[in-house]
């Protein structure tokens, strides 16, 4: 778990990883030179550096990012949630950026969430076509690439993680934050770095109305066991 | 000296915020405005250093960090 100033759902994340799915899980500050060996790294949300230029534009700086170049280039496994998808297309991990929400508002809310492709190390305890219902928080989570981009990213199977309505249906209106192609989530092509604009650690339990996000968790801890 | 750095979106990404500030000024009549671009302004004080490391360097700097070369595009140049 990567600790960067202005974080603020490391601590979710690793309760969800550590009490909930009984992982043995370390913080990693961003200063650190290195990833201590991890199985798989997850940049959690918030605002690392307040968002200062852009969102995530600090962060990719910092000396542990660029271990995590190399990690990720190594086939390791690295998840970005909101913020830490953010970092992920700042750094070039991913491709495309974020755009302000098209309604020019911060959203914070339940959405649903489907799942395009189920093969990937984050998606394999799923089905192609389940729905997720996953809150987002965000402001800027409005995707976009240039069209020759969006078409390699269809080519490639990289969309993980369409906005759909309660219905499944891939519509404008579910599309909250005008993300091209409804995009919520996508992989790089080797399908070892996933960024997400929803939060998965938040619909972990229960209590806290769905423990949909675990999925994502569960095909991690799945996968690693397979490996 | 001086250099100032103008960073906005290309022309080909939409800008809402542009668009929020169009939609105003034509609210309060200004209706000769056909569009507003929202952009931002970074003013660097440098050492006096040769021209040709300004010439260098800043489109270097630009491009790393103040724009995202994947939405925005910059232009700048020596102010003072």
């Amino acid at each position: 778990m990567v600790v960067f100033p202005g974080s603020n759902c490391d601590q979710d994340t690793y309760f969800i990883c550590k009490d909930i799915l009984a992982q043995e899980c370390i913080y990693l500050w961003h200063k650190d030179h290195s990833l201590k060996n991890v199985d798989c790294v997850i940049l959690p949300g918030g605002f690392s550096y307040g968002d200062y230029l852009r969102s995530g534009a600090i962060a990719k700086f910092s000396p542990l990012m660029q271990e995590l170049q190399n990690f990720a280039y190594k086939e390791g496994l690295v998840l970005g949630i909101c913020n830490g998808f953010q970092v992920l297309l700042e750094l070039g991990l991913l491709p495309g950026a974020m755009l302000r929400n098209k309604n020019l508002k911060f959203l914070c809310d339940h959405v649903h969430i489907k799942i395009e492709n189920p093969q990937t190390p984050f998606t394999n305890r799923g089905k192609k076509g389940q729905l997720l219902k996953i809150p987002i928080a965000h402001f800027d989570g409005n995707y976009y690439a240039p069209p020759e981009t969006i078409e390699k990213i269809k080519r490639d199977r990289q969309i993980v993680f369409r906005y759909a309505d309660a219905e499944g249906r891939i519509t404008e209106e579910a599309d909250v934050n005008g993300s091209i192609e409804n995009i919520a989530g996508l992989t790089n092509e080797k399908r070892n770095v996933l960024g997400m604009m929803p939060h998965p650690e938040r619909a972990s339990e229960s209590l806290l109305g769905s423990k949909d996000g675990r999925i994502i968790f569960e095909s991690i801890i799945r996968h690693l066991q397979q490996c | 000296m001086k250099i100032r750095v103008l960073v906005s979106f290309k022309d080909t990404v939409l800008d809402p915020q542009g668009q929020t500030v169009k939609n105003a000024l034509l609210t309060l009549g200004y209706d000769f405005v056909k569009d507003v671009r929202q952009g931002k302004v970074f003013e660097i004080e440098t050492d006096d250093i040769p021209e040709e490391k300004i010439q260098k360097n800043i489109p270097e700097l630009a491009d790393k960090v103040l724009a995202n070369p994947i939405i925005e595009k910059f232009t700048w140049e020596i102010i003072e």
